[in-house]
């Protein structure tokens, strides 16, 4: 019964900040290229996807930020196993990773247009660029963190350093490397729309630009929308996989009870 | 015949302010079968000593010998116990229990058997689907133990199994490995800082002091198996535990 009432006051309140707005709006005769009511934004956004408009972009930007995502993650991933497994690639390679690090990689997307051009290309890279480093970043912590008394029971099993690195470090970094993943996804819908601001024939980002340049600030709060109810279903599929994946780690338990009170 | 040798055992662990002397010419034997209890106050190189035994720690000087061969690295006969459970969260019980098969690659179909018979024995049947953040403490040592027995081992080594448990769990523990060990009759060396506890387990329990950690008396516990609880009680248990006790007060060392 409490969480019907909860439910109802949730609806309530949205139904109630929507017609406020609709109706200061109105009431102060706000210009629409300023601050645009939510009926024009509901005629914007109908207007957008009836036309087809919204879903070539919509789709140009998820390609790029799913592919961007999976390239960027992969190589962080791999790097940092080399790192966190090899002390010599750790030792000549992670100064110029923490100097990289430190640099806001959209800066360079620029440089990227120039170098690839304003095709997918270079969107794609832009958006690896970003996710790369939290991957990387969490794969080394995660592999290097593997309790002692869980190396000693290994080795006095006399387990190959393959075998330690398979059925112990691996599996001790999982909840790092989603970690990871979950922080390289909300990363790489950033990348690929600043890329698409910088340069892109296609795209959400593109498209908010050039709404911008008309004056259509409807249509630029109806792709905001678009872009937010996105960024949301990409890191509840991420969720997903992380609660498959990690099943048995404690920690992964408190944090979706926490949720669920929020949710 | 002997399982363990050790002779001349010393070790050394060097630091910036010079080194420190763990053991020192530690020397004991082991027959088969016997349950050895290892007691000291902390820092007296109980678990250098087993770490050295179990081959994860080269010794300084002196060897050890196990049915005859020095121990010089991991070996694939030994057991190890320590003092938390040490499981892998991410397997379930019976895979835990595997792990040790999985390692040495010694074929999980013909020691799936054996794993659900040594569940059994230590009161975990109908667990082995469980993972173990769903077992309390007690449950996840007696994991411990079944994957260290699931290889059979010439020789268990027990670092301070029962350390972390409460002490009625404790005392209940110490039943149940008793009664395992009376069933399979491994060689056990159980380091321990609880007197009563090495009485009560041990057939010999070993006394060390530390600063160089050395083996200071070497006692026959003669109370008749199986001992229950109550025997802790009996006439005959207190005097080994005074004596014992009274070696560490002689030397102004009293922790357990």
């Amino acid at each position: 019964m409490k969480r019907f009432w909860n439910v109802a006051l949730t609806i309530l309140l949205f139904c109630s900040s929507i017609l406020a707005w609709e109706l200061i709006v109105r009431a102060f005769e706000i210009p629409t290229f300023i601050f645009p009511a939510p009926s024009k934004v509901a005629m914007a956004l109908w207007r957008g996807f009836a036309s087809g408009l919204y879903q070539k972009h919509l789709y140009y930007t998820l390609l790029e930020t799913v592919l961007g995502f999976l390239l960027g993650s992969a190589l962080g991933f791999f790097l940092g196993t080399a790192v966190a497994l090899n002390r010599y690639v750790e030792y000549f390679f992670y100064p110029y990773i923490v100097m990289f690090q430190s640099l806001p990689k959209v800066a360079l997307a620029p440089l990227i247009v120039v170098w690839f051009g304003l095709g997918l290309k270079s969107q794609v890279i832009n958006t690896a660029l970003v996710a790369f480093f939290p991957l990387l970043v969490n794969t080394m912590v995660g592999l290097k963190s593997a309790d002692e008394d869980r190396m000693n029971l290994m080795r006095s099993l006399a387990a190959s350093e393959n075998q330690i690195f398979w059925m112990l470090r691996l599996p001790n970094a999982l909840p790092f490397v989603m970690a990871g993943l979950d922080v390289a996804m909300i990363f790489a819908l950033i990348g690929a729309i600043v890329a698409e601001f910088v340069g892109a024939r296609a795209g959400l980002g593109m498209l908010i630009q050039s709404m911008n340049f008309n004056m259509d600030v409807s249509g630029q709060f109806s792709v905001l929308l678009i872009l937010s109810i996105v960024g949301l279903l990409l890191n509840r599929c991420i969720l997903l996989i992380r609660r498959r994946v990690l099943f048995w780690d404690p920690s992964e338990k408190e944090r979706l009870e926490r949720e669920r009170i929020v949710l | 015949m002997e399982v363990i040798a050790v002779k001349e055992l010393s070790k050394l662990y060097s630091s910036r302010d010079g080194s420190v002397h763990a053991l020192q010419e530690i020397n004991f034997k082991v027959s088969e079968g016997e349950f050895i209890a290892v007691v000291g106050p902390s820092g007296c190189g109980k678990s250098t000593l087993l770490k050295i035994l179990a081959g994860i720690l080269p010794p300084s000087n002196g060897e050890v010998r196990l049915r005859g061969t020095p121990i010089t690295g991991p070996r694939r006969d030994i057991g190890v116990v320590f003092q938390s459970p040490v499981l892998f969260p991410w397997r379930s019980v019976l895979d835990n229990v595997l792990l040790p098969v999985d390692v040495q690659r010694l074929g999980r179909d013909g020691h799936l058997k054996v794993a659900m018979d040594l569940l059994n024995l230590v009161g975990l049947d109908g667990f082995e689907r469980r993972y173990p953040w769903e077992l309390s403490g007690g449950m996840q040592q007696r994991v411990a133990i079944t994957r260290a027995l699931i290889h059979d081992p010439a020789m268990l080594l027990m670092d301070e199994p029962f350390g972390a448990l409460d002490a009625m769990t404790r005392e209940q523990m110490n039943l149940e490995l008793q009664r395992i060990w009376l069933e399979r009759r491994k060689t056990v060396i159980f380091i321990t800082h609880s007197i009563p506890e090495a009485v009560f387990l041990a057939d010999r329990v070993l006394v060390m002091t530390p600063r160089p950690g050395c083996i200071m008396d070497d006692v026959q516990v003669k109370i008749p198996r199986p001992r229950a609880l109550e025997a802790m009680n009996f006439p005959e248990f207190a005097p080994y535990v005074h004596s014992i006790r009274g070696r560490f007060n002689a030397k102004g060392m009293i922790d357990a």
